[in-house]
């Protein structure tokens, strides 16, 4: 028998580090050769880290959440032969072996150690001096954690008298105590709480649990961009309206005549092509800003970054090189990225590279949307919900198919007037859907 | 006939649910009468725990004077063979006995209770006769409690005689059996077994199960079996008692392996209790049994308004502590105070060498509620209280929950644990976590220190180990 440690393998071009956000395995495990041992994260694509060897799980290098150095000690495990590590100079050997020796036997102590200790400091001593005089919120009086459900109240035989012969059902006060003890303390205050009769099944709560949830993976790099993005870049938001009854006719008739091999069309493809359009007239839109460099990348691809809910939160799959796409090609690619990024199975290159972006909320659009731009392009179009308004046309009130455009540029390098420009044309392009296809 | 009583609270029993109940209702202002057949303290007073707490101690002075009179003792006393006089033995018992059973009548008595000595039966729901010296005595009540007891069950095979006997009579023996046979290798078999063992007698116990103790786990009554083949105790287990040889003066016993007949001067049949309502009328009342016992709620209510049963007449665990705590808050819910069973442990102790005590849950029970547990022991032959005694057989164990450390139950085997047995009962009535009992000074140099050490143990951090 003998150890082997893994490191982490590089598996991004050209990257230091990753952020570990998953462990597939855990101490004890048993793990064949190739079986998944850890999820990390680099840039926008999650690597599984397979096991290039069989063996059994004794000590994980990170927690998940962590930052993990490409080259630095991922996992040993137990294997069968020599190791890779009992092997090596006793100098550096002994350390190594003492870890997972102090490990292996007590998975428990690092995690529930400090779980066990929390329940006892949060609230109680802070929450129990306030003022008197004003009328305690329902719940507060009592402000231990809540009861998992099926657990029975844990008090003390003097506390449980007290609440029997004040008919106060102990199941329905919250403990502060260790482990959830209910103390006389918790009792008091809960039956002098708001004086309501008991048996009420009505009664509303407070609820006072804080559920802490780590901001990892995917989620972090969200959270990172964004405050990249609104820190760095001086949003300029720009909302018109726009008359897509012609591009709503001219869509419903292309999806009635469309092959079956034809993907159905969203209001999205149109739009596409109308920003190709636009940024043919305005270069500077479709760029990339390095601020650092104090360069602006005009770029002649428009690679069209697509907003997407996934399950694990908003990715911008992208539509590469939309100029060279007609209508429909933009609707199939844009439907492929889309669906691999929900999936998980989008490519780095999938994931990156857009030029300009476009963040659609659908059917829950709203009325205008505030978008922030995807560091470092220098443009979003935010596409708001349709609705058929009523819309003077001169003579009298006629119902037109109205959809917003809420609409951000970086403010450095595009002034108010470039954008409104710009979204002008975008919108006199569907509002007359026949010039989308007028070949300049 | 005697003129008819009235009350408001009648209690049928003075054992210690009874008489405690009485007590309690007295003190309470409530008008009470307890009826009972012998004599105030029922089984436990006066032929169960007390005497026989008083025997086995008798026993163990005795084999302590035996170790002093071998050569070369550790202890370096010097001392001649002690002789043992058993009729001086139970006419000493008898005296804490009857101490004991006239303090309990002069307590009821100062409460306001009025006694009836005599057998009670019911008449209806609100009516009990009971047949006294002077005559049948009718009594009316607003409230009744059954407080009955138990009595040793008979193997019909070995009806209970004058070879033959029951705890009862094992209590007052002129003088120890030459060859004693015990049926039953619970609690009350090994124990006066053991007594007996100590005070000469060439002993068997004879146990249908596979180990003695089969209530306990086998971690607590290993220790028990060591001592019993030191003492020279025969155990046959997987073993059973099928009757008395044709001559009389043997047992007849049957294995798998194997059929023997054990001579036996005297043979003790401890195989349980059952509830005790022969003569007591159940039939003219529309209670429910359950088994052979009354069904009773968290109030000790039985299926009949009015009509309460507390201790052994409802069923297992048939423990005194037990009794009481049902009669004393039977009496505060006649008195129309607002009381229920809530309590979280009833500590359950055996008198056996060495003592064992256990509360709450052990691990197999705690494991089998399906949360993770956590378990550890101290064994005391790391305690140097224990090496002082010469008692270093033994162990503490602590079973607390994994994920808040809250303590499920505490049990011992050692000598004189028994005493342990109010703290492991108050941790567990308090909530205790791993951490409180480990952060508890005990005193030193005494047994107790077991306790937090192996609360520190489960914690992973223990001292002395």
């Amino acid at each position: 028998m003998g150890e082997h440690l893994i490191k982490t393998p590089d598996v991004g071009e050209g990257i230091a580090e990753a952020e570990l956000v998953e462990w597939h395995v855990k101490p004890g495990d048993l793990v064949r050769e190739d079986m998944v041992l850890a999820s990390v994260m680099t840039d926008k694509a999650t690597v599984e880290i397979p096991s290039p060897i069989a063996g059994k799980v004794l000590w994980l290098g990170a927690e998940v959440g962590d930052k993990i150095a490409i080259g630095g000690p991922l996992i040993r495990l137990e294997v069968a032969g020599e190791g890779n590590v009992a092997a090596s100079g006793a100098a550096s050997a002994a350390p190594q072996k003492e870890a997972p020796k102090a490990e292996a036997p007590q998975p428990a102590p690092q995690a529930p150690a400090p779980k066990a200790a929390e329940p006892e400091k949060p609230a109680p001593k802070a929450e129990k001096p306030k003022a008197a005089a004003s009328r305690p919120t329902p719940g507060l009086r009592t402000s231990g954690p809540p009861r998992p459900p099926g657990e029975k109240p844990l008090a003390s035989p003097a506390v449980r008298l007290k609440a029997r012969e004040a008919g106060a059902d102990l199941r329905r006060v919250r403990g502060t105590g260790p482990a959830g003890r209910i103390t006389h303390e918790d009792l008091e205050a809960w039956l002098s709480g708001a004086g309501e009769p008991e048996g009420g099944g009505s009664r509303l709560v407070a609820n006072t649990a804080v559920e802490e949830v780590k901001v990892i993976g995917l989620r972090r790099r969200i959270a990172e961009k964004m405050a990249l993005s609104k820190s760095r870049i001086p949003h300029i938001t720009y909302v018109e309206e726009v008359d897509v009854s012609a591009l709503e006719d001219l869509r419903e008739s292309l999806n009635k005549t469309r092959g079956p091999d034809r993907p159905k069309l969203t209001i999205i493809p149109f739009l596409m092509r109308a920003m190709v359009k636009a940024v043919a007239e305005q270069p500077q839109l479709n760029a990339v800003f390095d601020d650092e460099a104090g360069i602006v990348r005009r770029h002649g691809g428009v690679h069209i970054g697509i907003a997407a809910q996934t399950p694990a939160g908003l990715v911008v799959p992208v539509v590469r090189h939309a100029e060279a796409r007609d209508l429909w090609d933009c609707a199939v690619e844009m439907n492929r990225v889309a669906e691999a990024a929900k999936a998980g199975t989008a490519t780095r290159e999938e994931l990156s590279g857009s030029t300009i972006t476009i963040s659609s909320l659908g059917a829950l659009g709203g009325i205008v949307s505030t978008p922030v731009i995807n560091h470092p392009e220098v443009a979003i179009i935010g596409v708001n919900k349709m609705a058929v308004r009523p819309v003077w046309n001169g003579s009298a009130f006629a119902p037109r198919k109205i959809m917003n455009l809420s609409s951000s540029f970086d403010h450095r390098v595009i002034d108010g007037w470039d954008a409104a420009t710009f979204v002008q044309r975008i919108r006199a392009l569907l509002e007359t859907p026949a010039l989308l296809f007028m070949e300049a | 006939m005697l003129k008819p009583m009235s009350c408001k609270l009648l209690v049928i029993g003075a054992g210690p649910g009874g008489y405690v109940c009485a007590i309690r209702a007295g003190q309470l202002g409530i008008d009470t009468v307890v009826v009972e057949a012998l004599r105030p303290g029922g089984t436990c007073l006066n032929i169960g725990c007390i005497p026989s707490k008083a025997l086995i101690h008798a026993a163990e002075a005795f084999e302590a004077a035996k170790a002093a009179a071998e050569a070369n003792n550790p202890l370096g006393i010097s001392a001649s063979a002690p002789v043992l006089n058993l009729a001086k033995t139970v006419e000493w018992k008898d005296g804490i006995v009857a101490r004991l059973t006239g303090g309990v009548a002069g307590l009821m008595k100062k409460a306001g209770v009025k006694y009836v000595s005599g057998t009670a039966r019911f008449e209806n729901g609100e009516t009990v006769i009971v047949a006294t010296d002077m005559g049948e005595q009718e009594i009316h009540a607003e409230n009744i409690v059954i407080a009955t007891g138990s009595v040793p069950v008979e193997i019909p095979s070995l009806p209970f005689g004058d070879r033959i006997i029951s705890s009862k009579e094992a209590l007052k023996l002129s003088e120890p059996p030459e060859k004693l046979v015990v049926v039953g290798g619970g609690y009350i078999g090994l124990e006066l077994g053991t007594a007996y063992a100590k005070l000469g007698s060439q002993v068997t116990v004879v146990e249908a199960a596979p180990r003695i103790l089969p209530l306990y786990d086998a971690e607590l009554s290993a220790p028990v079996a060591r001592r019993l083949a030191k003492l020279g105790v025969e155990v046959l287990t997987s073993t059973k008692a099928l009757g008395l040889s044709p001559d009389g003066a043997s047992l007849r016993v049957e294995s798998e392996e194997t059929a023997r007949s054990l001579p036996a001067d005297k043979i003790l049949v401890a195989v349980g209790r059952k509830p005790h309502f022969e003569g007591l009328g159940l039939e003219e009342l529309a209670i429910d049994m359950e088994g052979r016992h009354i069904r009773v709620d968290d109030r000790c209510r039985t299926a009949m308004r009015g009509i309460y049963a507390i201790g052994d007449a409802t069923g297992e665990p048939m423990l005194a502590h037990r009794a009481m705590a049902q009669g004393e808050m039977v009496a505060e819910i006649v008195a129309g105070h607002k009381r229920a069973w809530d309590k979280q442990a009833i500590p359950a102790v055996c008198f056996t060498d060495p003592e064992i005590v256990s509360v709450g849950l052990g691990p197999e029970e705690a494991k089998a509620s399906g949360r993770e547990v956590k378990t550890a022991f101290f064994p005391f032959a790391a305690n140097g209280r224990a090496m002082t005694l010469q008692s270093e057989e033994g162990f503490v164990r602590v079973v607390a929950r994994a994920d808040n450390h809250l303590i499920l139950g505490i049990q011992a085997v050692g000598a004189g644990v028994s005493e342990l047995a109010s703290g492991f009962g108050l941790a567990l009535e308090m909530g205790a976590r791993l951490e409180d009992l480990a952060a508890t000074i005990h005193a030193h140099p005494t047994m107790g220190e077991a306790v937090p050490e192996a609360a520190l143990r489960a914690l992973g951090k223990a001292l002395h180990i």
